[in-house]
Protein backbone atom coordinates (compact mmCIF):
# COMPACT_ATOMS: atom_id res chain seq x y z
CA UNK A 1 0.00 0.00 0.00
CA UNK A 2 2.83 2.31 1.16
CA UNK A 3 4.18 1.74 -1.96
CA UNK A 4 1.12 2.29 -4.13
CA UNK A 5 1.16 5.88 -2.22
CA UNK A 6 5.21 6.51 -3.15
CA UNK A 7 4.22 5.46 -6.95
CA UNK A 8 0.93 7.60 -7.05
CA UNK A 9 3.41 10.58 -5.49
CA UNK A 10 5.73 10.45 -8.66
CA UNK A 11 2.50 10.73 -10.55
CA UNK A 12 1.43 13.74 -8.54
CA UNK A 13 4.92 15.37 -8.99
CA UNK A 14 4.13 14.46 -12.89
CA UNK A 15 1.14 16.23 -12.53
CA UNK A 16 2.61 19.49 -11.28
CA UNK A 17 4.79 19.79 -14.31
CA UNK A 18 1.83 19.59 -16.32
CA UNK A 19 -0.10 21.99 -14.95
CA UNK A 20 3.32 24.13 -15.10
CA UNK A 21 3.46 23.59 -18.76
CA UNK A 22 -0.31 24.08 -19.63
CA UNK A 23 0.20 27.77 -17.37
CA UNK A 24 3.42 28.65 -19.24
CA UNK A 25 2.41 27.64 -22.41
CA UNK A 26 -1.04 28.99 -22.46
CA UNK A 27 0.66 32.61 -21.43
CA UNK A 28 2.92 32.15 -24.47
CA UNK A 29 0.18 31.21 -26.59
CA UNK A 30 -2.44 33.92 -25.65
CA UNK A 31 0.65 36.49 -26.54
CA UNK A 32 1.71 35.33 -29.54
CA UNK A 33 -2.11 34.75 -30.36
CA UNK A 34 -2.49 38.11 -30.73
CA UNK A 35 0.26 39.22 -32.03
CA UNK A 36 0.43 37.27 -35.18
CA UNK A 37 -4.06 37.64 -34.86
CA UNK A 38 -3.41 41.26 -34.89
CA UNK A 39 -0.94 40.94 -37.53
CA UNK A 40 -2.44 38.99 -40.24
CA UNK A 41 -4.86 42.33 -39.85
CA UNK A 42 -1.84 44.90 -39.95
CA UNK A 43 -2.05 47.58 -43.10
CA UNK A 44 1.70 46.72 -44.04
CA UNK A 45 1.81 43.67 -46.33
CA UNK A 46 4.78 42.45 -44.88
CA UNK A 47 3.47 41.94 -41.16
CA UNK A 48 0.66 40.23 -42.99
CA UNK A 49 2.62 37.62 -44.87
CA UNK A 50 5.06 37.32 -41.89
CA UNK A 51 2.08 36.54 -39.70
CA UNK A 52 0.63 34.17 -42.14
CA UNK A 53 3.64 32.45 -42.95
CA UNK A 54 3.99 31.50 -39.28
CA UNK A 55 0.44 30.67 -38.86
CA UNK A 56 0.26 28.33 -42.06
CA UNK A 57 3.21 26.65 -40.94
CA UNK A 58 2.40 25.86 -37.62
CA UNK A 59 -0.81 25.00 -38.15
CA UNK A 60 0.23 22.88 -41.26
CA UNK A 61 3.04 20.79 -39.24
CA UNK A 62 2.55 18.24 -36.08
CA UNK A 63 3.17 19.78 -32.46
CA UNK A 64 5.29 16.40 -32.26
CA UNK A 65 7.29 17.14 -35.25
CA UNK A 66 7.60 20.66 -33.85
CA UNK A 67 8.77 19.94 -30.48
CA UNK A 68 11.29 17.64 -31.76
CA UNK A 69 12.84 20.04 -33.94
CA UNK A 70 13.14 22.43 -31.30
CA UNK A 71 14.13 20.43 -28.72
CA UNK A 72 16.72 18.13 -31.17
CA UNK A 73 17.66 20.40 -34.03
CA UNK A 74 18.01 23.70 -32.19
CA UNK A 75 21.33 22.60 -30.40
CA UNK A 76 23.14 22.70 -33.53
CA UNK A 77 21.83 25.65 -34.68
CA UNK A 78 23.57 26.55 -31.31
CA UNK A 79 20.30 27.54 -29.10
CA UNK A 80 20.06 25.45 -26.70
CA UNK A 81 17.21 25.33 -24.32
CA UNK A 82 16.35 22.96 -21.47
CA UNK A 83 13.46 20.01 -21.62
CA UNK A 84 10.89 22.67 -20.21
CA UNK A 85 11.89 25.39 -22.26
CA UNK A 86 11.66 24.05 -25.62
CA UNK A 87 8.03 22.36 -24.11
CA UNK A 88 6.73 26.04 -23.23
CA UNK A 89 8.11 27.18 -26.91
CA UNK A 90 6.76 24.67 -28.85
CA UNK A 91 3.37 24.24 -27.05
CA UNK A 92 3.10 27.92 -27.00
CA UNK A 93 4.18 28.66 -31.01
CA UNK A 94 2.29 25.88 -31.90
CA UNK A 95 -1.34 26.81 -29.85
CA UNK A 96 -0.65 30.59 -30.71
CA UNK A 97 -1.18 29.68 -34.56
CA UNK A 98 -4.64 28.24 -33.66
CA UNK A 99 -5.64 30.90 -31.47
CA UNK A 100 -4.58 33.38 -33.82
CA UNK A 101 -7.07 32.83 -36.12
CA UNK A 102 -9.67 33.01 -33.47
CA UNK A 103 -8.45 36.63 -32.55
CA UNK A 104 -8.81 37.53 -36.05
CA UNK A 105 -12.20 35.60 -36.65
CA UNK A 106 -13.32 37.56 -33.29
CA UNK A 107 -11.91 41.09 -34.27
CA UNK A 108 -13.22 40.51 -37.78
CA UNK A 109 -16.89 39.55 -36.44
CA UNK A 110 -17.27 42.83 -34.63
CA UNK A 111 -19.69 45.25 -36.67
CA UNK A 112 -18.82 47.81 -39.24
CA UNK A 113 -20.57 50.16 -37.23
CA UNK A 114 -18.39 49.95 -34.10
CA UNK A 115 -15.34 51.13 -36.73
CA UNK A 116 -17.25 54.38 -38.04
CA UNK A 117 -18.20 54.80 -34.33
CA UNK A 118 -14.20 55.09 -33.71
CA UNK A 119 -13.90 57.42 -36.35
CA UNK A 120 -16.53 59.66 -35.52
CA UNK A 121 -15.31 60.13 -31.78
CA UNK A 122 -12.31 60.58 -33.58
CA UNK A 123 -10.17 57.60 -31.58
CA UNK A 124 -6.97 56.78 -33.02
CA UNK A 125 -6.27 53.44 -34.26
CA UNK A 126 -4.69 52.01 -31.68
CA UNK A 127 -7.86 53.59 -29.15
CA UNK A 128 -10.44 52.04 -31.10
CA UNK A 129 -8.58 48.87 -31.05
CA UNK A 130 -7.73 49.13 -26.89
CA UNK A 131 -11.05 50.69 -26.48
CA UNK A 132 -14.27 49.63 -28.17
CA UNK A 133 -12.90 46.60 -30.64
CA UNK A 134 -10.81 44.11 -28.18
CA UNK A 135 -12.96 44.20 -25.43
CA UNK A 136 -16.18 43.31 -27.13
CA UNK A 137 -14.04 40.63 -29.57
CA UNK A 138 -12.83 38.81 -26.22
CA UNK A 139 -16.12 37.37 -25.33
CA UNK A 140 -16.29 36.47 -28.62
CA UNK A 141 -12.71 34.79 -28.36
CA UNK A 142 -13.06 33.33 -25.05
CA UNK A 143 -15.09 29.81 -25.46
CA UNK A 144 -12.80 28.71 -28.07
CA UNK A 145 -9.40 30.05 -26.29
CA UNK A 146 -11.27 26.92 -23.52
CA UNK A 147 -10.99 24.52 -26.15
CA UNK A 148 -7.26 25.40 -27.24
CA UNK A 149 -6.58 25.60 -23.63
CA UNK A 150 -7.50 21.90 -23.33
CA UNK A 151 -6.08 20.97 -26.58
CA UNK A 152 -2.88 22.42 -25.09
CA UNK A 153 -3.59 20.58 -22.14
CA UNK A 154 -3.47 17.45 -24.38
CA UNK A 155 -0.48 18.16 -26.33
CA UNK A 156 1.66 18.77 -22.97
CA UNK A 157 1.41 14.76 -22.72
CA UNK A 158 4.12 15.00 -25.92
CA UNK A 159 6.05 16.81 -24.04
CA UNK A 160 6.85 13.14 -22.32
CA UNK A 161 8.89 12.32 -25.35
CA UNK A 162 11.45 14.86 -25.37
CA UNK A 163 12.77 13.72 -21.86
CA UNK A 164 10.19 16.17 -19.80
CA UNK A 165 8.86 14.73 -16.64
CA UNK A 166 5.40 15.44 -16.74
CA UNK A 167 2.03 13.08 -15.80
CA UNK A 168 2.63 10.95 -18.89
CA UNK A 169 6.15 10.50 -18.61
CA UNK A 170 5.92 9.40 -14.78
CA UNK A 171 3.55 7.03 -15.79
CA UNK A 172 5.80 5.08 -18.31
CA UNK A 173 8.20 5.25 -15.18
CA UNK A 174 5.77 3.73 -13.15
CA UNK A 175 5.15 1.38 -15.56
CA UNK A 176 8.52 -0.08 -16.33
CA UNK A 177 9.38 -0.15 -12.29
CA UNK A 178 6.11 -2.34 -11.52
CA UNK A 179 5.25 -3.85 -14.84
CA UNK A 180 1.65 -2.66 -13.46
CA UNK A 181 -0.25 -0.76 -16.64
CA UNK A 182 -3.86 -0.48 -15.50
CA UNK A 183 -3.22 1.66 -12.62
CA UNK A 184 -0.42 4.68 -13.65
CA UNK A 185 -2.57 4.88 -17.12
CA UNK A 186 -5.57 4.97 -15.46
CA UNK A 187 -4.69 7.28 -12.96
CA UNK A 188 -3.56 9.56 -15.42
CA UNK A 189 -6.23 9.38 -17.73
CA UNK A 190 -8.55 10.62 -14.88
CA UNK A 191 -6.16 13.29 -14.15
CA UNK A 192 -5.81 14.75 -17.31
CA UNK A 193 -9.62 14.56 -17.70
CA UNK A 194 -10.22 16.29 -14.71
CA UNK A 195 -7.69 19.01 -15.45
CA UNK A 196 -9.73 19.91 -18.68
CA UNK A 197 -12.97 19.86 -17.00
CA UNK A 198 -11.13 22.58 -14.28
CA UNK A 199 -10.54 24.05 -17.74
CA UNK A 200 -13.78 24.48 -18.98
CA UNK A 201 -15.52 25.42 -15.88
CA UNK A 202 -13.10 28.25 -15.30
CA UNK A 203 -13.47 29.64 -18.48
CA UNK A 204 -16.87 29.19 -18.63
CA UNK A 205 -17.13 31.56 -15.14
CA UNK A 206 -14.33 33.89 -16.63
CA UNK A 207 -17.18 34.22 -19.80
CA UNK A 208 -19.96 34.89 -17.18
CA UNK A 209 -18.24 37.55 -15.59
CA UNK A 210 -16.86 39.04 -19.09
CA UNK A 211 -20.16 38.85 -19.83
CA UNK A 212 -22.14 40.98 -16.93
CA UNK A 213 -23.25 44.41 -17.69
CA UNK A 214 -23.72 43.46 -21.68
CA UNK A 215 -27.00 41.73 -21.62
CA UNK A 216 -29.01 43.34 -24.10
CA UNK A 217 -26.54 45.97 -25.59
CA UNK A 218 -25.09 43.24 -28.37
CA UNK A 219 -27.16 41.49 -30.51
CA UNK B 1 26.49 21.62 -38.75
CA UNK B 2 25.63 21.69 -42.18
CA UNK B 3 23.23 20.82 -44.60
CA UNK B 4 24.11 17.65 -46.31
CA UNK B 5 22.26 17.02 -49.96
CA UNK B 6 24.10 13.38 -50.18
CA UNK B 7 22.89 12.27 -46.47
CA UNK B 8 19.53 13.84 -47.61
CA UNK B 9 19.40 10.96 -50.92
CA UNK B 10 20.79 8.32 -48.71
CA UNK B 11 18.11 8.25 -46.48
CA UNK B 12 14.80 9.55 -48.64
CA UNK B 13 13.76 5.81 -49.49
CA UNK B 14 13.33 5.18 -45.79
CA UNK B 15 11.50 8.11 -45.41
CA UNK B 16 9.26 7.26 -48.24
CA UNK B 17 8.55 3.91 -46.51
CA UNK B 18 7.81 5.54 -43.01
CA UNK B 19 5.58 8.55 -45.40
CA UNK B 20 3.95 5.53 -46.63
CA UNK B 21 2.81 4.30 -43.04
CA UNK B 22 1.84 7.04 -42.15
CA UNK B 23 -0.58 8.01 -45.30
CA UNK B 24 -2.19 4.12 -44.58
CA UNK B 25 -2.83 4.66 -40.82
CA UNK B 26 -4.58 8.30 -41.22
CA UNK B 27 -6.81 6.51 -43.84
CA UNK B 28 -7.65 3.16 -41.66
CA UNK B 29 -7.95 5.85 -38.62
CA UNK B 30 -10.13 8.06 -40.97
CA UNK B 31 -12.69 5.58 -41.56
CA UNK B 32 -12.64 3.87 -38.54
CA UNK B 33 -13.25 7.66 -37.25
CA UNK B 34 -16.04 7.93 -39.35
CA UNK B 35 -17.98 5.18 -38.01
CA UNK B 36 -17.22 5.93 -34.30
CA UNK B 37 -18.54 9.28 -34.94
CA UNK B 38 -21.80 8.22 -36.75
CA UNK B 39 -22.18 5.76 -34.03
CA UNK B 40 -21.85 8.11 -31.19
CA UNK B 41 -24.00 10.35 -32.65
CA UNK B 42 -26.58 8.17 -33.35
CA UNK B 43 -26.79 6.36 -29.62
CA UNK B 44 -25.93 10.01 -27.95
CA UNK B 45 -29.71 10.14 -29.88
CA UNK B 46 -31.11 7.01 -27.92
CA UNK B 47 -34.20 7.68 -26.02
CA UNK B 48 -32.78 5.61 -23.37
CA UNK B 49 -31.72 7.79 -20.93
CA UNK B 50 -28.73 5.31 -19.29
CA UNK B 51 -27.52 4.78 -23.30
CA UNK B 52 -27.08 8.16 -24.18
CA UNK B 53 -26.01 9.53 -20.72
CA UNK B 54 -23.03 6.96 -20.99
CA UNK B 55 -21.94 7.10 -24.19
CA UNK B 56 -22.19 11.04 -24.00
CA UNK B 57 -19.80 10.86 -21.03
CA UNK B 58 -17.78 8.53 -22.56
CA UNK B 59 -17.18 10.55 -25.46
CA UNK B 60 -16.80 13.48 -23.60
CA UNK B 61 -13.95 11.82 -21.85
CA UNK B 62 -12.30 10.42 -24.52
CA UNK B 63 -12.16 14.28 -25.77
CA UNK B 64 -10.65 15.51 -22.92
CA UNK B 65 -7.76 13.08 -22.34
CA UNK B 66 -4.39 12.88 -24.51
CA UNK B 67 -4.22 11.05 -27.62
CA UNK B 68 -0.86 9.58 -26.50
CA UNK B 69 -2.02 8.54 -22.96
CA UNK B 70 -5.05 6.64 -24.70
CA UNK B 71 -2.50 4.97 -27.34
CA UNK B 72 -0.58 3.93 -24.21
CA UNK B 73 -3.65 2.60 -22.75
CA UNK B 74 -4.38 0.44 -25.59
CA UNK B 75 -1.25 -0.66 -26.44
CA UNK B 76 0.27 -1.57 -22.70
CA UNK B 77 -3.10 -2.04 -20.73
CA UNK B 78 -4.95 -4.26 -23.24
CA UNK B 79 -2.31 -6.93 -23.53
CA UNK B 80 -2.62 -7.48 -19.89
CA UNK B 81 -6.00 -8.43 -20.16
CA UNK B 82 -5.32 -10.92 -23.15
CA UNK B 83 -5.51 -8.50 -26.30
CA UNK B 84 -2.60 -8.31 -27.66
CA UNK B 85 -2.72 -5.92 -30.83
CA UNK B 86 -0.11 -5.18 -33.49
CA UNK B 87 1.42 -1.55 -33.25
CA UNK B 88 -0.39 -0.26 -36.28
CA UNK B 89 -3.91 -2.00 -35.17
CA UNK B 90 -3.55 -0.30 -31.72
CA UNK B 91 -2.53 2.89 -33.21
CA UNK B 92 -5.48 2.84 -35.71
CA UNK B 93 -7.74 2.14 -32.91
CA UNK B 94 -6.62 4.74 -31.04
CA UNK B 95 -6.64 7.12 -33.56
CA UNK B 96 -10.48 6.07 -34.70
CA UNK B 97 -11.50 6.22 -31.48
CA UNK B 98 -10.13 9.85 -30.70
CA UNK B 99 -11.16 11.25 -33.74
CA UNK B 100 -14.57 9.37 -33.81
CA UNK B 101 -15.36 11.55 -30.64
CA UNK B 102 -14.69 14.87 -32.56
CA UNK B 103 -16.05 13.47 -35.83
CA UNK B 104 -19.39 12.43 -33.74
CA UNK B 105 -19.88 16.56 -33.05
CA UNK B 106 -19.90 16.96 -36.54
CA UNK B 107 -22.59 14.75 -37.22
CA UNK B 108 -24.50 15.84 -34.76
CA UNK B 109 -24.66 19.11 -36.12
CA UNK B 110 -25.37 17.56 -39.51
CA UNK B 111 -28.29 15.69 -38.19
CA UNK B 112 -29.37 19.02 -36.44
CA UNK B 113 -29.10 20.72 -39.07
CA UNK B 114 -32.12 18.43 -41.49
CA UNK B 115 -35.28 20.92 -41.03
CA UNK B 116 -38.15 19.18 -38.90
CA UNK B 117 -40.53 18.93 -41.74
CA UNK B 118 -38.31 16.08 -43.51
CA UNK B 119 -38.61 14.18 -40.22
CA UNK B 120 -42.64 14.55 -40.73
CA UNK B 121 -42.61 13.97 -43.86
CA UNK B 122 -40.93 10.64 -43.45
CA UNK B 123 -43.28 9.69 -40.68
CA UNK B 124 -45.97 10.88 -43.16
CA UNK B 125 -45.09 8.29 -45.72
CA UNK B 126 -44.96 5.64 -43.10
CA UNK B 127 -41.27 4.80 -43.80
CA UNK B 128 -39.79 2.69 -40.64
CA UNK B 129 -36.99 4.86 -38.07
CA UNK B 130 -34.47 2.58 -40.14
CA UNK B 131 -36.10 3.73 -43.54
CA UNK B 132 -35.68 7.34 -42.44
CA UNK B 133 -32.31 7.29 -41.25
CA UNK B 134 -30.93 5.75 -44.41
CA UNK B 135 -33.10 6.94 -46.74
CA UNK B 136 -33.98 11.02 -45.41
CA UNK B 137 -31.93 12.04 -42.90
CA UNK B 138 -28.44 10.62 -43.63
CA UNK B 139 -28.18 11.12 -47.32
CA UNK B 140 -29.21 15.05 -46.53
CA UNK B 141 -26.65 15.42 -43.07
CA UNK B 142 -23.58 13.77 -44.42
CA UNK B 143 -22.73 15.89 -47.25
CA UNK B 144 -22.69 19.92 -45.87
CA UNK B 145 -20.41 18.19 -43.41
CA UNK B 146 -17.59 16.78 -45.96
CA UNK B 147 -15.62 19.09 -45.41
CA UNK B 148 -15.73 19.25 -41.58
CA UNK B 149 -14.84 16.06 -41.50
CA UNK B 150 -12.12 16.48 -43.76
CA UNK B 151 -10.64 19.31 -41.89
CA UNK B 152 -10.56 16.37 -38.88
CA UNK B 153 -9.17 14.23 -40.82
CA UNK B 154 -6.36 16.88 -41.38
CA UNK B 155 -5.84 17.14 -37.88
CA UNK B 156 -5.90 13.28 -37.68
CA UNK B 157 -2.70 13.04 -39.98
CA UNK B 158 -0.95 15.59 -38.18
CA UNK B 159 -1.28 13.42 -34.74
CA UNK B 160 0.08 10.26 -36.21
CA UNK B 161 3.80 10.91 -35.36
CA UNK B 162 2.39 10.23 -32.03
CA UNK B 163 2.20 5.97 -33.16
CA UNK B 164 6.21 6.24 -32.92
CA UNK B 165 5.60 6.35 -29.02
CA UNK B 166 3.60 2.81 -29.19
CA UNK B 167 6.76 1.38 -31.85
CA UNK B 168 4.90 2.19 -35.39
CA UNK B 169 7.56 2.72 -37.90
CA UNK B 170 5.98 5.35 -39.75
CA UNK B 171 7.27 8.55 -40.80
CA UNK B 172 8.62 10.05 -37.54
CA UNK B 173 9.85 6.75 -36.60
CA UNK B 174 12.03 6.20 -39.37
CA UNK B 175 12.76 9.96 -38.84
CA UNK B 176 14.09 8.90 -35.40
CA UNK B 177 15.99 6.01 -35.81
CA UNK B 178 17.95 7.24 -38.67
CA UNK B 179 18.62 10.68 -36.83
CA UNK B 180 19.65 8.32 -34.18
CA UNK B 181 21.99 6.25 -35.95
CA UNK B 182 23.83 8.72 -37.63
CA UNK B 183 23.79 11.22 -35.26
CA UNK B 184 22.42 13.72 -37.69
CA UNK B 185 19.52 15.31 -36.46
CA UNK B 186 18.93 18.26 -38.38
CA UNK B 187 17.91 16.64 -42.07
CA UNK B 188 15.86 14.08 -40.92
CA UNK B 189 13.47 16.26 -38.58
CA UNK B 190 13.71 19.28 -41.13
CA UNK B 191 12.49 16.29 -43.76
CA UNK B 192 9.83 15.25 -41.71
CA UNK B 193 7.89 18.74 -41.32
CA UNK B 194 9.04 19.85 -45.13
CA UNK B 195 6.72 15.96 -45.80
CA UNK B 196 3.87 17.62 -43.25
CA UNK B 197 3.57 20.21 -44.40
CA UNK B 198 3.72 19.47 -48.31
CA UNK B 199 0.77 16.76 -47.59
CA UNK B 200 -0.86 18.95 -45.10
CA UNK B 201 -1.12 21.89 -47.83
CA UNK B 202 -1.83 19.78 -50.42
CA UNK B 203 -4.84 18.32 -48.17
CA UNK B 204 -5.95 22.21 -47.53
CA UNK B 205 -6.33 22.73 -51.19
CA UNK B 206 -8.29 19.26 -51.50
CA UNK B 207 -10.72 20.61 -48.25
CA UNK B 208 -11.55 23.71 -50.72
CA UNK B 209 -12.16 21.75 -53.38
CA UNK B 210 -15.08 19.67 -50.89
CA UNK B 211 -16.07 22.75 -49.45
CA UNK B 212 -17.07 24.44 -53.18
CA UNK B 213 -18.33 21.09 -54.28
CA UNK B 214 -20.19 20.07 -50.88
CA UNK B 215 -20.28 22.79 -48.18
CA UNK B 216 -23.24 24.77 -50.05
CA UNK B 217 -26.59 23.78 -49.02
CA UNK B 218 -29.32 23.80 -51.58
CA UNK B 219 -32.60 23.40 -50.13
Amino acid sequence: MTENLGYLNLILQGAIVTVELTVMGSILALVIAFAAGLGRLSRHFAVRALATAYIEFFRGTSIFVQLFFVYFVLPFLGVELTPLQAGVLGLGLNVGAYAAEVVRAAILSVGKEQYEACVALNLSRWQCMRRVIIPQALLVMLPTFGNNAIELLKATSVVSLISLADMTFQAQVVRSQTGSTLLPFATILVLYFVLAVLISWGMRALERRMARGLDGVRA
Amino acid sequence: MEWDWEFVRQIMPILLDGVKITILATILGSALAAVVGLAIALLRRSPNRIVSRSVGFAAEFIRGTPLLVQLYFIFFVLPDVGILLPPLVAGVIGLGLHYGTYAAEVYRAGIDNVPRGQWEAAKACNLTARQTWTRIILPQAIPPMIPALANYFIAMFKETPLLSAITVLELMNQAKSVANSYYRYIEPMTLVGAFFLVISLFSVFLLRWLERRYGRIER
